[in-house]
């Protein structure tokens, strides 16, 4: 979220698509409940189901699966037709007034430098044109035909309100009213805030949804303003801390990145990401990446991380490509994995396309499972039936089953969706012999550790000289690992105005990233954790939660990244000249000599706004970016490309382009490009969603929960189920050109058939909570159906559409 | 007999309960019954803790068995919502409402376990075992496949044939030490929930 839960009750309008946020999310939906009964806010949902936000919305539309890039890109086109835009923030704020190279191209739903080969593009003439002086050329009056401006009028006006009803099935008025209330809040005095969820990244295309979203709430100005934003409501309660702590293939703590195999020179890896300023009086703050990368590598490495080595650079393994969950599956499917490590994650039923998982785990030699409850991943090699029917004494893995702790059972601290790191604490034992998953990592490394010592192996300097001052060593407490990734001063740190003064003391915690430095003088395991844990103490186990301001912001509760910022782009709710543009809803303001208010400022302290230095720091330019330039895979400017499985035979924007059917730079292996279903035979759309009573597949473990939603439904219209003569509480059998699974019906009005290119196309629900253990009755897993795809950038599968085909059981 | 407990006062009276009992006792029985829900939950421990479920993070109660001496297992048996979190206010939703149930499900493990290749069924082993084979396994796979340079000479140290994923519901410092000691592996097939 760039905003936060409570700060929802500021919005005018709420805009729920790609997200229900009243099953999925009910104690955060109450703050939209809230707006809607104090501030006379109106909801907005678009969704391909009445789902029980909708329910409670002032205006639904309906919308197919996969198309609200077209349903956003006509939005943003009818904004800039009829000028509905908050002129004033875009022309300063963002690149609208850049101007684009030459080379830039996109033509029948292609971009320029696409290598349909390798589905990829040559993104270099992605970029702004640059001036003499260094500093890319603009054009404030916006009539430049390169500028961004008019690349953005231009690439939108094919989505007309006649393209978004064919593709989307929306009807006409329906568009119109939603469009009409969301250019309302054009002005400075109304905001609206936009909730999403895996709605929209769980598609080929989902990081360019999101971007559409952003862009009209750039276009109208709700970006760092109190009630709006882009608020990612995220699914699991940590899911936000293990991204910032760069638990994924390519990332390291604190958004920084793996250097690429190419990246072999220790001071070209930083110099590509400390960029320098792309505008005068830019801040540009990753320019200090050098400090948050050298502060990381002394926490990781301690001693062993100097300035002659370059900070241990070469212990950090080298990218030659992604190694995300697909790509890992695929590997162990041609047998190139042996080894595989399930830490509270079940996989089986969490990832696409279970006949290839359970294929490719069979090929492994050793499986290690780490969680509370028994998952169906540590089962994949047991016979249930027509649920799991494997061929038991032919899967040769070995499999390891240890039981972890719970969240009741263990002191520490998680980030939520706001993301406020808030700490909690043990009141109880775990059952058996569990073990927190801190001591089974401690067992297996100090294990390692031993073995490479005495016995030597395959490059053992980074396990042996990994720092591991922990008073236990076999079992660190929580408090000292947090201690460690906010940070502290290796030596005494004096202060660059007065030498004679000291900032902090050797050994002291230190108070935000501001005092990191390069030389190898302070550390931190994680750059924006740095402070939550400081000079005073655990910051994150704060529990004051008054709000003297009345706008929700309770900054002395617990502690929120970065710099216990509540608001990310808060600079931006002022004018250039540091005025509030909504005084009744005031973040901060510039009083003359500082910036502050009701948040802490999201820029630099002291800084004179008359200096022009833009409100979105991180970014090289200052301004936030319409045109992504070369920061995504799919192109500067989000595209409509329909789902891997689609019931459309042409993309009916480019629909003389067959490669620009489905995303052209998204990654398909062959064999499950094989496995897609065509309309012909498929000829219903699925997607996939959770339940208010249900919590992914933990909860059918849980009596209440097994008790209230015990049996694996399927969601059906009333006409699709009228044309197959299917009953409600019947069974039937859902197919998709993986598998099929069998369920009750559930025949609802919450679904209706939508026209699309003349033709209806029926949607199906199926919600995912059932597997074959737990105490709910047993059920297929859902992900026996979605196919094995993900979108271009981030490889997040596409559960949110694919082709199945329904029938009588 | 002003600290009478509901369970005890009910004993007391028995089946006799009557307006004539209730004046031979010499009090009234209101003020235990307007006190019920303060008499469940009187003596139990009370923790802070946040829903693990989803991302909206709600404060919780946990009320545990015990007054948390050395020689008592505690044992939670009541969760509520948290009324002073700023963001649920005290409320739950159904499942935050059923956490209790996740703590004692029947599906949590209680011991190590093993299963050999071809086998159809788990045996119980020690934690020493279990950590002791898979560090072998582990590391004989690591120096079998380390690839310490390519083969135009680029140096990358990755392990690439072992993979791992790490729990987006486990709190920053499980996650904090994971990623630690994943990296200094050299592992890259490693991901998190954030990934699906």
């Amino acid at each position: 979220m760039t905003n936060h839960w409570v700060d929802i009750k500021n919005a005018d309008v709420v805009l729920i698509m790609g997200g229900n946020a009243a099953e999925a999310h009910p104690c955060g939906f109450k703050w939209v409940t809230e707006a809607k009964a104090h501030n006379k806010a109106k909801l907005v949902v678009v969704d391909p189901r009445f789902t029980r936000s909708a329910s409670v919305a002032d205006l639904y539309a309906p919308i197919r699966t996969g198309t609200d890039i077209v349903f956003l890109g006509g939005l943003i086109s009818h904004l800039l037709a009829t000028d509905a835009i908050q002129r004033e923030y875009v022309v300063n704020y963002t690149d609208l007034s850049f101007i684009v190279k030459d080379e830039f191209a996109f033509t029948d739903g292609i971009y320029s430098g696409y290598d349909a080969a390798k589905r990829s593009y040559d993104k270099s003439s992605w970029d702004y044109a640059v001036g003499d002086d260094g500093y890319v050329l603009t054009d404030p009056t916006l009539q430049h035909p390169r500028c961004v401006y008019n690349l953005l009028k231009a690439h939108y006006a094919r989505y007309t309100i006649e393209m978004v009803e064919r593709v989307c099935g929306t009807p006409r008025d329906k568009i119109r009213q939603v469009w009409d209330l969301i250019a309302s809040t054009a002005t400075p005095d109304r905001a609206m805030t936009i909730m999403y969820a895996l709605g929209w990244t769980q598609h080929s295309i989902g990081s360019q949804m999101i971007r559409t979203g952003a862009m009209v709430q750039l276009l109208l100005g709700n970006i760092g303003v109190s009630g709006g934003g882009m608020n990612a409501l995220r699914g699991h309660s940590n899911i936000q801390g293990l991204t910032d702590l760069g638990l994924m293939s390519n990332l390291l703590p604190g958004y920084m990145t793996l250097p690429g195999e190419k990246e072999q020179d220790f001071d070209a890896y930083i110099a590509a990401r400390a960029q320098k300023p792309l505008r005068p009086n830019q801040l540009s703050y990753w320019q200090n990446y050098r400090k948050f990368f050298v502060s990381f590598m002394k926490a990781w490495w301690g001693d062993a991380a100097t300035a002659e080595n370059n900070w241990a650079f070469d212990y950090l393994p080298k990218l030659d490509k992604q190694y995300d969950m697909l790509q890992a599956y695929e590997l162990m499917n041609q047998g190139r994995m042996n080894g595989y490590i399930c830490q509270g994650f079940n996989p089986l039923a969490a990832a696409p396309n279970k006949a290839k998982l359970v294929a490719s785990f069979s090929k492994l030699k050793y499986l290690v499972v780490m969680d509370p409850l028994a998952t169906e991943t540590s089962e994949f090699w047991k016979n249930y039936g027509a649920l799991n029917d494997v061929d038991t004494a032919s899967i040769q893995t070995e499999v390891f089953r240890l039981p972890t702790t719970c969240f009741a059972e263990e002191n520490g601290s998680l980030t939520n969706s706001s993301r406020w790191l808030q700490w909690h604490w043990k009141g109880a034992e775990p059952p058996g012999e569990a073990r927190s998953d801190i001591e089974i990592m401690s067992g297996l490394y100090q294990r390692l550790r031993a073995m490479y010592q005495r016995d030597g192996g395959a490059f053992p300097d980074p396990i042996v000289n990994l720092a591991w001052n922990y008073a236990r060593p076999d079992s660190p407490d929580p408090e000292e690992l947090a201690r460690e990734y906010s940070g502290k001063a290796l030596r005494d740190l004096p202060d660059p105005k007065d030498p004679a003064k000291l900032v902090r003391k050797a050994g002291e915690q230190l108070a935000g990233f501001a005092e990191l430095r390069d030389d190898g003088s302070t550390s931190s395991g994680c750059w924006i954790f740095c402070g939550a844990w400081g000079p005073s103490g655990n910051l994150m186990a704060r529990r004051d939660n008054s709000d003297p301001t009345g706008i929700g912001q309770t900054i002395h509760w617990a502690w929120a990244w970065p710099a216990n910022r509540r608001v990310l782009y808060n600079r931006a709710s002022c004018d250039p000249r540091g005025r509030p543009w909504n005084p009744a809803r005031k973040l901060v303001a510039w009083n003359g000599s500082t910036w502050g208010g009701a948040d802490v400022p999201d820029y630099k302290a002291d800084e004179d706004p008359v200096n022009g230095m833009g409100p979105f720091i991180m970014n090289p330019e200052g301004v936030a970016r319409f045109f992504a330039r070369g920061g995504l895979a799919d192109g500067p400017f989000p595209e409509h490309y329909e789902p891997f499985e689609t019931p459309l035979a042409a993309n009916p924007l480019n629909p003389g382009q067959p490669q620009a059917l489905n995303n052209p730079a998204a990654r398909v292996f062959e064999q499950d490009r094989a496995a897609f279903g065509t309309s012909s035979e498929f000829p219903h759309v699925a997607t996939t969603y959770r339940l208010t009573e249900h919590f992914h597949y933990w909860t059918k473990h849980v009596h209440l929960n097994a008790s209230v939603q015990p049996e694996q439904f399927v969601e059906i219209g009333a006409a699709l189920a009228d044309e197959l003569g299917i009953g409600n509480g019947s069974r039937v059998r859902v197919s998709s050109r993986r598998g099929h699974i069998e369920a009750v019906a559930m025949v609802t009005r919450r679904i209706k058939p939508l026209l699309i290119e003349g033709k209806p196309v029926h949607t199906v629900g199926v919600p995912l909570h059932w597997g074959f253990l737990g105490v709910a009755k047993p059920g297929y897993l859902a992900n026996t159906l979605t196919p094995f795809v993900g979108d271009a950038n981030t490889n997040t599968p596409e559960f949110k559409s694919f082709l199945v085909k329904v029938e009588k059981a | 007999m002003t600290d009478l407990s509901r369970r005890r006062f009910l004993k007391l009276t028995g089946t006799t309960l009557a307006g004539s009992s209730l004046g031979l006792l010499g009090f009234s029985p209101a003020p235990a019954v307007a006190e019920v829900r303060q008499f469940k939950l009187a003596r139990a421990s009370e923790t802070r803790n946040t829903c693990p479920y989803c991302s909206v993070a709600c404060g919780i109660l946990m009320y545990g068995l015990g007054d948390r001496a050395k020689n008592a297992q505690p044992s939670i048996f009541h969760i509520e919502g948290d009324p002073d979190h700023p963001v649920n206010r005290g409320t739950l939703c159904p499942k935050g409402a059923g956490l209790v149930d996740f703590i004692h499900s029947e599906s949590r493990l209680q011991y190590p376990q093993y299963r050999a290749p071809g086998s159809d069924s788990w045996q119980r082993i020690s934690w020493d075992e279990a950590l002791d084979r898979i560090a072998k396994r582990m590391k004989a796979d690591r120096d079998a496949n380390f690839v310490t340079r390519t083969d135009d000479g680029l140096t990358v140290n990755r392990w690439l044939t072992t993979g791992m994923l790490a729990a987006s519901a486990s709190s920053n410092e499980v996650g904090y030490l994971t990623h630690k000691v994943a990296r200094s592996l050299g592992l890259l097939a490693f991901d998190n929930q954030a990934r699906v």
